[in-house]
């Protein structure tokens, strides 16, 4: 099933209905691209970049470490090595190109997906593995790469960021914040009361929705019945719906969405029209409930393909670049893989360290009579 | 003057005063706590003073004002939330259980979550559904959350600048009953630990464990049953997590005798919590079973049948008969 049949399958309205409203909504509104499935690049007029062959090919750079990262991680899953993964498999764009538009002192929070926009933050990808493979529920220090830990729960870190803009504010500081976010969890009531609370008080924050036209199972339109983009226009913000599968557009319209915060605008709705290529996670079965022929579809629009198609047409990349950024991916999986199989199990006694910063009476008993209950074994062994 | 008699809802007033003026990375935040000062008028004249920038009134969204303030939290700010009724926190418990408690250990220690949420609860004010409830054990039972509960107006005030300079959680609730309760308020004395129960009461035949609302109502069953010629000794627990349960262990080594009291349903309530722990640690010293006065486990009735649901003196001095008479 293509994407553009989705209209069809949308419940139907009855002819009352439909005669009522002022114009039915179309399903596939105008998406900002930059550069088209086939390669071209395309102007659109409010959103514009220049950027160099250099920079062209660093995010170009970005996504395919990025995509064998993912790659990596997939496979060391079905070795064993890591519980899940949740793959980013055809999000590279959005990803990078929204990653690439901030700035150092810029904060992201994510959702538990976003290993792209981790590499332009430059978080050790080894860095994100801890929690998949289950030696910790995060274990990164966020303030180090302004980069949040993942959230699991959906929606929840959308408020997060509201909060962390609205300090921003009140700093003074002209940053931004964005969050990441999916079509599934724009159906979340944290949402939108982020919305709101972004809303009401001008926070500097950007939503970066990226729907990629599943939750699990569950098709967009189980969430909406309007295109998420035009969600932000009843809270008193813009959206603007971009090809998640064009870098550039998507470095575009999000660079543009956080100038507009940092001038004291407040925030913007990004729908970043994308695929997951892959299964939800590594423990889901796709096959259940999506056709072949809709992922052959998205495979057209490929974001890696189209950038290279781009590069090689404008003679910015010749044969020696693309092999030698190959060998480079092999050494980043080797990387991974070689740190991930040296990743220790935590210390038994870590189940109670930072439960509390200001320690716990209670925490500080159990602890000690685990210590004592662990040190048995020990003596047993003696 | 240093010492004042002060209603325990000023005595909080006074204490966010001080915290906002101290330190400015303090904010309050919650609904109707600008203009109005709050529906208990807790921060009264905070936001003309202090300005709308520190005490915000927000959306009417219980996940929106936790979550916002998690964010705020991570920006550095030391956010105090209140919520507007103990009923109405639970469209933020998911914030509260599943973001808030967790942050601390899933960043390995490296950053801290100092927010403070204050809900004035219990029961005792004649008033409509959702406005009366006592979910203390709900939160006690979330690992990387600090529960507390003042019941005099110098705890009032030093609990809450304790809570607000805590770099954990807390969760602050307010006994509600007792916000016009007058008593003595030193601003200048040097608090003690936050997590520490107080002995309200000297006594040597029996113990009674309470904290909030139920501490005045174990103080007057004491007296009573003094005039009977029983010495019952109160606890005010200040804390119900971490639990002090040293102190009653010391008493109940002296006393023999032990008897939790508390608003919330007894089921599955903190009692059960404190049972068990003090059957483990004082099982010879006891002289009869831990006994619990609490709640039903039923929902918090129509105004017009609380002091039925409510554990008054006649339903706590009925369990000191009780257990004396083991
Ligand atoms: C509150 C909550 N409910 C359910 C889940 C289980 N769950 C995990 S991911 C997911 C689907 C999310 O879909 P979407 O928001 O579109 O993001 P995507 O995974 O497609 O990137 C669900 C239902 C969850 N993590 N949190």
């Amino acid at each position: 099933m293509t994407v553009e049949s989705t209209a069809a399958r949308k419940p139907r309205r009855s002819t009352k209905r439909v005669s009522a409203a002022k114009k039915p909504q179309s399903s596939e509104p105008q998406l900002v691209q930059l550069l088209t499935p086939e390669g071209e690049r395309v102007e659109h007029p409010e959103y514009e970049i220049d950027l160099t062959p250099d920079e062209l090919r660093g995010l170009y750079r970005d996504m395919v470490l990025t995509r064998r990262f993912d790659a990596e991680a997939t496979a060391l899953q079905r070795q064993g090595e890591l519980g899940l993964w949740a793959s980013l498999l055809g999000q590279e764009a959005a990803q990078i190109g929204s990653g690439r538009a901030l700035r150092d002192d810029d904060y992201v929070f994510p959702t538990y997906r976003e290993h792209g926009v981790a590499w332009c933050r430059g978080v050790d990808p080894t860095n994100l593995l801890g929690m998949f493979r289950g030696v910790n529920h995060g274990g990164w220090d966020p303030t180090t790469n302004n980069f949040h830990l993942y959230t699991i729960v959906i929606g929840s870190q959308t408020l997060h960021a509201t909060g962390y803009a609205m300090g921003v504010a009140k700093d003074g500081a002209d940053s931004a914040v964005i969050a990441y976010f999916g079509d599934g969890a724009s159906s979340q009531g944290d949402v939108a009361e982020s919305f709101t609370f972004s809303a009401v008080y001008n926070a500097p924050v950007v939503f970066f929705c990226q729907n990629n036209q599943w939750a699990i199972s569950e098709p967009t339109e189980r969430q909406t019945r309007v295109p998420l983009y035009q969600r932000a226009q009843g809270f008193g913000f813009p959206g603007v719906r971009v090809d998640g599968n064009d870098v550039l557009a998507c470095l575009a319209v999000t660079r543009s969405a956080l100038e507009r915060a940092r001038r004291g605008e407040g925030p913007t709705l990004i729908e970043a029209f994308t695929y997951r290529m892959g299964a939800h996670t590594t423990s889901d079965d796709p096959t259940k409930y999506r056709h072949d022929d809709e992922r052959v579809a998205w495979e057209a629009k490929d974001p890696i393909l189209r950038l290279r198609t781009y590069l090689q047409n404008e003679g910015h990349a010749d044969e020696a670049y693309f092999t030698a950024l190959d060998e480079e991916s092999d050494q980043l999986a080797k990387r991974v893989r070689e740190a991930v199989r040296a990743m220790p199990d935590p210390d038994h006694m870590a189940i109670f360290d930072n439960v509390y910063a200001d320690g716990h009476a209670l925490v500080d008993e159990e602890r000690a009579q685990f210590a004592a209950y662990q040190a048995s074994f020990a003596e047993e062994g003696n | 003057m240093a010492v004042q008699k002060l209603p325990l809802a000023k005595a909080l007033n006074e204490s966010l005063r001080k915290a906002l003026d101290t330190d400015p990375k303090v904010l309050i935040m919650g609904e109707d706590v600008g203009k109005l000062g709050g529906v208990f008028r807790v921060t009264d004249g905070l936001q003309k003073d202090f300005g709308e920038d520190r005490v915000i009134d927000t959306p009417l969204a219980e996940s929106g004002i936790v979550g916002t303030a998690i964010g705020l939290a991570l920006r550095g700010y030391r956010p105090v939330v209140e919520i507007q009724f103990d009923g109405f926190v639970f469209p933020a418990y998911d914030q509260i259980v599943t973001q808030l408690a967790k942050m601390h250990a899933r960043a390995l220690g490296k950053i801290k979550m100092p927010v403070v949420i204050r809900i004035p609860y219990g029961g005792g004010i004649g008033a409509v559904e959702h406005h009366s409830e006592s979910p203390e054990a709900l939160f006690a039972h979330v690992p990387g959350l600090k529960v507390i509960s003042p019941s005099n107006s110098s705890d009032a005030y030093w609990m809450l600048q304790q809570a607000i300079q805590s770099d954990d959680p807390v969760i602050f609730f307010e006994p509600k009953r007792r916000y016009w309760d007058k008593s003595d308020v030193d601003v200048e004395a040097i608090p003690g630990p936050l997590h520490k129960a107080r002995v309200a009461q000297v006594g040597s035949d029996i113990t009674l464990a309470a904290y909030g609302p139920m501490v005045k109502v174990c103080v007057e069953a004491a007296a009573a049953a003094a005039e009977e010629g029983k010495s019952v000794e109160v606890l005010d627990l200040r804390s119900m997590s971490p639990i002090d349960f040293d102190t009653i262990q010391t008493s109940v080594e002296k006393t023999g005798r032990l008897i939790v009291v508390h608003e919330a349903p007894v089921f599955y309530g903190s009692g059960a919590e404190i049972a068990a722990r003090i059957t483990e640690r004082c099982f010879y010293h006891l002289e009869a079973p831990v006994l619990r006065v609490g709640g039903y486990h039923a929902p918090y009735p129509p105004a017009r049948l609380e002091e039925e649901y409510l554990p008054g003196l006649d339903r706590v001095l009925d369990a000191v008969d009780r257990s004396l008479a083991y």
